[in-house]
C-alpha cells in the first residue's frame, strides 16, 4: 500500500485537514468563540518546538551519543519554570506596546531603533534558514525512503533526487500557500492567527501519537519490553558504550546544550510567535509551564529504545540513524504504521515551517522592509494603502524564506545530520540573549551596546558555524576547515585562536557569547543613552503596571485629520474612524477634537506599531506630527513624574489598606474599652455597695452603744460581737477584691508544683470540719488510693477547696445537711466533686453565680452569707491552672461543684509561673 | 502562597533543576549499569525531569 500515489494522497489529505482546521479556527475567532483560548491548547501549540529534529533527528543523535539528545528538551523544562518570571514580563510588555515580533521587541526596547530591528531580522532569517532546510530535508528523505518500500534506501542514494522530483520543494510550496492563506489573511494590530494556532496544536497531537506508536511497536513488538531491549543492547559491543554519556559527550558540551536550548525555546522566532504574540491570556502560562515540558518528556521516552532497537536491527547495513523511526516499521512490513510515521514527521516539519515563516515574515516586513521604504520612500508610498503593501511584503517574504531554506538544503544541508543543522540555528538565535535579557533587567543597556553585541556575536557565529557547514558540503574549500583561511592555523573556524578540545557548538557558543556579551556591556557603558532610549529602557525594565500604554516621551502636535489619514492606510476608512472615535470617547468627548494632544498621538502610534512595528510607526508618526524635540532633562522629568505618580499611587494604596486595618483594630479596641469601662463602673458600684452594708451596720451599732450608756452587759457584748463580725467581713471582702484584681491583671504570684490532691482535700476538710459541725451537717470524703499528682499551686487549690466546702456548708439542707467530696481520675486530669443536698440552683442562675457579687440563695430575705467573690476567684484560679470549674444542679436536688486539674505526669512540666502571668497579662489587654 | 513567593519558588526550582541535570550530579549516574533492566543514566534523567515537572505543577497551581 506504499505506492507513491497512496503516500501523496494521504499526505495531501492530511494537509487539507490542516487547512480545514485552520479555517474553522479562524471562523470561530471571527465569531468571538475562540477555539484556542485555554492553557492546554497553548501548551500544545508551544510544542511546535518539537520538529523533525525531535521526530527523526533525536533518534539519529541517540544512536551515536546515547542520552546526548536530551539537553535540548531539559532546557525548555527549566525555562518553563522561569516562565512566570521572565516570559510573563515579555508578554505584558508586548501587549502593552503592541509588539508583534522579537525584532520589534528589541528595537522598541532600544529607543525604537530601526537599525537594531533590521539587524535582528537579518540574523533571524540567516540563522533560521538551516533550520528550515532541516525540515525540508527530513520530509524529502523520508518520502524518498517510503517510496522505495520494501527496500530501505541508504543515505548516499537520497542525495540524487532531481529537483523536480524532490518532495522538499513541493512541501515548501504547499507550506508557503498555507502560511500565506492563514498567516497573512488580513492586517491586524495584534498579529494573532487563531486558525493557524489551532492547526499547530492539532499537529502537535498527531506527531506525539505517531512517535509513541513507533515507540510501542519497537519496544513491545520488536522486543519484549524495555528490559529485553536494554538487555540485548547491553550485550552488543556497538550499543553498550551508549549507556553512558562519556566519553562521547563531555559534561561541558552537555551544559552548553542545556543553556542553548533554554535560550532557544524563547528566542526562536516561532517560539516567540506562539508564546508571546499568539498568547491569548497570560494565565494560560500556568498550565503550559508544566504541560509543555510534560509533552516533551512524553515524546522523548522512546527515543533511546528506538535508537538502540535500530542499531541492533540494522547493524552492518547502511541505514541512516536519522531515519530509524521510519525504517524500523518498514523493515517489519508494518506499512500502515510506516505511513502514519511519515504523516507524524510531516506534521512536525510543517508545524515548524508554518510558524517560523509567519514570524519571519512579520519581522521582515515590519522591521526591515517598511522602515526602509518609509524612510527613503517616494511620496506615492506616503499615501496609498500601506496595509496591502505590508501584506504583500509578507507574502513575498514567506516564499523567499522557504526557497532560501530549500536552496540551503540542496546546497549544503545534505551532508550533516539533522541535529547538527538545528544546533547551528539555535546558536544563531542565542545571539539575541544578551540584548534581550539585558534589555529586560538592565536599564543602562543601550542601542549601541545591543548593536555591537549582536554584530560581534553574529560574526563569530557565521565564522565558526555557518561557513564550516558550507565547507563540509564542498561549497568552500575543505582547507578552510583543516588549515584555516589562507593557511592561517590560528583562525581555524573550529579551533579559533587555538582553542581546541571543544565540540563545535560549545566552541562557537563560548566565543560568540564572550564577544557578544562583552561588546554589549562595553558599548552600553561607553556612551549615555539618548532620551527616547532612556524612556523605553525605563518602561521595559520597571515593568508596565500603572502606566497605561506607556508615556509619550516627546511633545508635539498634529491634527486629528492627519492621524486619521495615517490610520486609514492600515485599517481602512471605517476602521480608522472607529479607532479615533473610541479614543475620543475614552476621554469623555462626543467627537474627536480638531487638534490631537501628545496622549492621542501616542495612542495612534501604538495602534500603528501593532500593524507595522514600533520603528516604522515612529517614522510614520513623525511624518505628520510637528515634533518639538525633548532634551534628556525633560524626558527624565516626564519619566520621574510618571514613576513618582506610580510610586505615590502604590504608596497610597498601601497606606489606605493599612489605615483600613488600623481603623478596624481601633474600633474593636474602642468597643472593648467601653465594655471594660462599663464593667469597671459596675464593679465599683457593687464594691461600694458591698462595703457600705457592713459599714452601715458597724456604724449603727456603734451609735447605739455610744448613745445608750446604760445598756446591759449582755446587750453590749452582743452588739460588739456584731461589730467585730462585720469588721471581719469587711476585711475579708477587701482581701478578696484585692486578690481577684491581682488574679485578673496577672500580677498574682504562682508557685506551680506537683501537688498531691488527697493531701489538699485532707487539709481543707480538716479546716472546715468545725464549720460543718456547727451546722450539724455530715461530711463524707471519697479519695482513692494512689492518685497521681497534679500540676497546681497548692495554696490556691486549698483556697478553692475551702471556698467550695464553705459554700456547701452554707447551702446544704438546714436540718439533714450532707456534703460529699469525691476525687476521681479522668484521662489526663483529676476531677474533684463537692456535692451538697441543699435546695439547688435554678438553671437560669447557674451562670450568674460565677459573676462577681452574685450570690445564690434568696438575697431579699436573708443577710448575705458570703462576699460573692469566692466563686469568681475559684474559677479564675482553676482556669489559670488549665482546668475547668463548673456547676451541675437542679432545684430541690442539691448542687455539685466540680473542677478538674491537669495531671503533672501526663504533661510536660508547666511553664514558669512568671510566664503564665505574662501570658495572661497580654490576653487581657 | 502569594505571588512573589510563587515566583521565587519557581526560580529556585529552575536552579535546582539545572543542578540536577548537570555536572557533577549527572556524573554520579553516568555509569554503564542497568537498574530494573534499564540504563541508570536514562532512568535518572527521566526521573529528575518528571520530578521537576511535578513540582512546577504543584507550585504553579492556583490557590483554591
Amino acid at each position: 500500500m506504499l505506492q507513491t500515489w497512496v503516500v501523496v494522497t494521504v499526505a495531501g489529505a492530511y494537509l487539507a485537514l490542516l487547512f480545514a482546521i485552520a479555517y474553522y479556527g479562524d471562523r470561530r475567532a471571527d465569531s468571538g468563540r475562540s477555539l484556542i483560548s485555554n492553557g492546554s491548547i497553548y501548551a500544545l501549540s508551544l510544542a511546535v518546538y518539537a520538529t523533525s529534529w525531535t521526530f527523526y533527528g533525536s533518534v539519529g543523535r541517540a544512536a551515536t551519543t546515547g542520552v546526548g539528545f536530551l539537553p535540548i528538551y531539559l532546557g525548555p523544562t527549566l525555562m518553563a519554570a522561569l516562565g512566570w518570571y521572565g516570559l510573563r514580563k515579555i508578554i505584558r510588555i508586548s501587549r502593552r506596546n503592541r509588539i508583534t515580533s522579537l525584532a520589534d521587541f528589541v528595537s522598541a526596547r532600544y529607543g525604537k531603533s530601526t537599525l537594531l530591528g533590521g539587524l535582528v531580522t537579518v540574523v533571524a532569517v540567516v540563522g533560521i534558514v538551516p533550520y528550515i532546510a532541516l525540515q525540508l530535508k527530513a520530509v524529502s528523505n523520508t518520502f524518498t525512503i517510503l517510496r522505495r518500500y520494501p527496500e530501505i534506501a541508504a543515505p548516499a542514494e537520497l542525495d540524487q533526487v532531481p529537483v523536480l522530483h524532490d518532495t522538499g520543494l513541493y512541501v515548501a510550496l504547499v507550506m508557503a500557500a498555507f502560511t500565506i492563506v492563514f498567516g497573512t489573511r488580513h492586517l491586524d494590530a495584534t498579529e494573532r492567527h487563531e486558525g493557524m494556532v489551532a492547526a499547530i496544536a492539532f499537529e502537535s497531537v498527531v506527531k506525539l501519537v505517531a512517535f509513541l506508536a513507533v515507540g510501542f511497536f519497537v519496544t513491545f513488538g520488536l522486543f519484549d519490553g524495555f528490559g529485553d531491549l536494554f538487555a540485548q543492547a547491553a550485550a552488543d559491543p556497538d550499543v553498550a558504550p551508549l549507556f553512558t554519556l562519556t566519553p562521547e559527550v563531555g559534561y561541558g558540551s552537555w551544559m552548553w546544550l542545556t543553556v542553548l536550548s533554554m535560550l532557544a525555546v524563547v528566542l526562536l522566532p516561532r517560539q516567540w510567535q506562539i508564546a508571546v504574540v499568539e498568547n491569548v491570556d497570560e494565565r494560560h502560562l500556568i498550565r503550559a509551564m508544566w504541560l509543555f515540558p510534560l509533552y516533551l518528556l512524553a515524546i522523548n521516552i522512546f527515543v533511546l529504545p528506538i535508537a538502540f532497537g535500530g542499531v541492533l536491527r540494522f547493524s552492518g547495513s547502511e541505514v541512516d540513524a536519522d531515519t530509524f523511526v521510519l525504517a524500523l516499521p518498514m523493515t517489519e512490513q508494518q506499512q500502515a504504521l510506516a505511513l502514519f510515521v511519515f504523516i507524524g514527521g510531516l506534521s512536525a516539519a510543517t508545524g515548524m515551517i508554518i510558524v517560523e515563516t509567519i514570524a519571519l515574515s512579520t519581522m521582515v516586513s515590519n522591521s526591515l522592509v517598511m522602515p526602509l521604504l518609509l524612510r527613503r520612500g517616494s511620496p506615492r508610498l506616503r499615501r496609498g494603502d500601506l496595509g496591502r503593501l505590508v501584506l504583500g511584503v509578507r507574502r513575498v517574504t514567506i516564499v523567499a524564506v522557504l526557497l532560501l531554506g530549500y536552496g540551503y538544503f540542496r546546497g549544503a544541508g545534505e551532508g550533516p545530520a539533522l541535529v547538527s543543522l538545528g544546533l547551528v540555528s539555535f546558536a544563531a538565535v542565542a545571539q539575541f540573549a544578551p540584548a534581550l535579557i539585558g534589555g529586560l533587567f538592565w536599564k543602562r543597556g543601550t542601542r549601541d551596546g545591543a548593536v555591537a553585541g549582536l554584530l560581534a556575536g553574529f560574526a563569530i557565529w557565521t565564522y565558526t558555524l555557518l561557513l564550516p557547514t558550507l565547507a563540509e558540503s564542498g561549497r568552500l574549500p575543505r582547507g578552510f576547515l583543516t588549515d584555516g583561511p589562507f593557511g592561517i592555523a590560528l583562525l581555524r573556524p573550529h579551533e579559533l585562536f587555538g582553542l581546541a578540545g571543544l565540540d563545535e557548538i560549545s566552541h562557537a557558543m563560548l566565543w560568540s557569547m564572550l564577544v557578544n556579551l562583552g561588546a554589549y556591556v562595553m558599548a552600553s557603558l561607553a556612551r549615555q543613552p539618548g532620551p527616547v532610549e532612556h524612556g523605553q529602557a525605563a518602561l521595559f525594565v520597571d515593568g508596565t503596571e500603572g502606566l497605561g500604554e506607556g508615556v509619550p516621551l516627546w511633545r508635539g502636535s498634529a491634527t486629528i485629520a492627519d492621524l486619521e489619514g495615517l490610520l486609514q492606510r492600515f485599517l481602512g476608512p471605517s476602521g480608522a474612524r472607529q479607532a479615533v472615535l473610541a479614543q475620543a470617547r475614552e476621554r469623555g468627548l462626543d467627537r474627536p477634537p480638531a487638534q490631537a494632544d501628545a496622549d492621542f498621538i501616542h495612542h495612534v502610534e501604538t495602534l500603528l506599531a501593532g500593524a507595522v512595528g514600533a520603528a516604522s510607526a515612529r517614522v510614520m508618526i513623525a511624518s505628520v506630527v510637528k515634533e518639538e524635540p525633548l532634551g534628556l532633562g525633560e524626558v527624565l522629568e516626564i519619566l520621574d513624574e510618571a514613576s513618582a505618580v506610580r510610586a505615590y499611587s502604590r504608596e497610597l494604596e498601601r497606606k489606605s489598606q493599612e489605615l483600613e486595618t488600623a481603623t478596624g483594630e481601633l474600633r474593636a479596641a474602642n468597643e472593648r474599652l467601653q465594655e471594660l469601662d462599663r464593667l469597671k463602673d459596675d464593679f465599683v458600684t457593687t464594691v461600694t455597695h458591698e462595703l457600705r452594708t457592713p459599714l452601715t451596720s458597724i456604724r449603727s451599732f456603734s451609735e447605739i452603744l455610744l448613745d445608750n450608756a446604760d445598756l446591759g452587759t449582755d446587750e453590749r457584748a452582743r452588739y460588739l460581737r456584731i461589730i467585730v463580725e462585720e469588721t471581719e467581713r469587711l476585711t475579708r471582702l477587701i482581701n478578696q477584691v484585692l486578690d481577684l484584681s491581682k488574679l485578673e491583671s496577672g500580677r498574682a504570684e504562682w508557685h506551680v508544683t506537683e501537688v498531691d490532691i488527697a493531701d489538699v482535700v485532707g487539709d481543707s476538710v480538716a479546716e472546715t470540719v468545725a464549720l460543718f459541725r456547727e451546722r450539724g451537717a455530715r461530711l463524707a470524703v471519697h479519695v482513692p488510693q494512689d492518685l497521681p499528682p497534679v500540676a497546681a499551686d497548692r495554696d490556691r487549690i486549698v483556697q478553692v477547696m475551702l471556698n467550695l466546702l464553705s459554700n456547701a456548708a452554707k447551702f446544704c439542707h438546714p436540718q439533714h445537711g450532707r456534703v460529699e467530696v469525691a476525687v476521681r481520675r479522668q484521662d489526663s486530669v483529676l476531677r474533684v466533686d463537692v456535692r451538697d443536698n441543699g435546695s439547688g440552683i435554678a438553671p437560669e442562675d447557674q451562670q450568674a453565680i460565677f459573676e462577681k457579687f452574685r450570690q445564690g440563695g434568696d438575697v431579699l430575705t436573708s443577710r448575705p452569707r458570703g462576699t460573692g467573690l469566692g466563686l469568681p476567684i475559684s474559677q479564675e484560679i482553676v482556669d489559670h491552672l488549665g482546668g475547668r470549674l463548673w456547676v451541675e444542679s437542679s432545684p430541690g436536688e442539691g448542687t455539685t461543684f466540680s473542677f478538674t486539674l491537669r495531671r503533672s505526669d501526663t504533661l510536660r512540666p508547666p511553664a514558669a509561673p512568671v510566664d503564665h502571668g505574662a501570658a495572661r497579662d497580654t490576653e487581657h489587654r | 502562597m502569594n505571588e512573589s513567593d510563587r515566583r521565587a519558588r519557581l526560580v529556585a526550582l529552575a536552579a535546582l533543576g539545572f543542578l540536577l541535570v548537570n555536572y557533577p550530579l549527572l556524573a554520579l549516574f553516568d555509569v554503564a549499569d542497568r537498574v530494573l533492566g534499564v540504563p541508570v543514566l536514562w532512568a535518572y534523567l527521566l526521573l529528575a525531569w518528571a520530578s521537576i515537572i511535578a513540582l512546577v505543577a504543584l507550585i504553579s497551581r492556583r490557590p483554591g
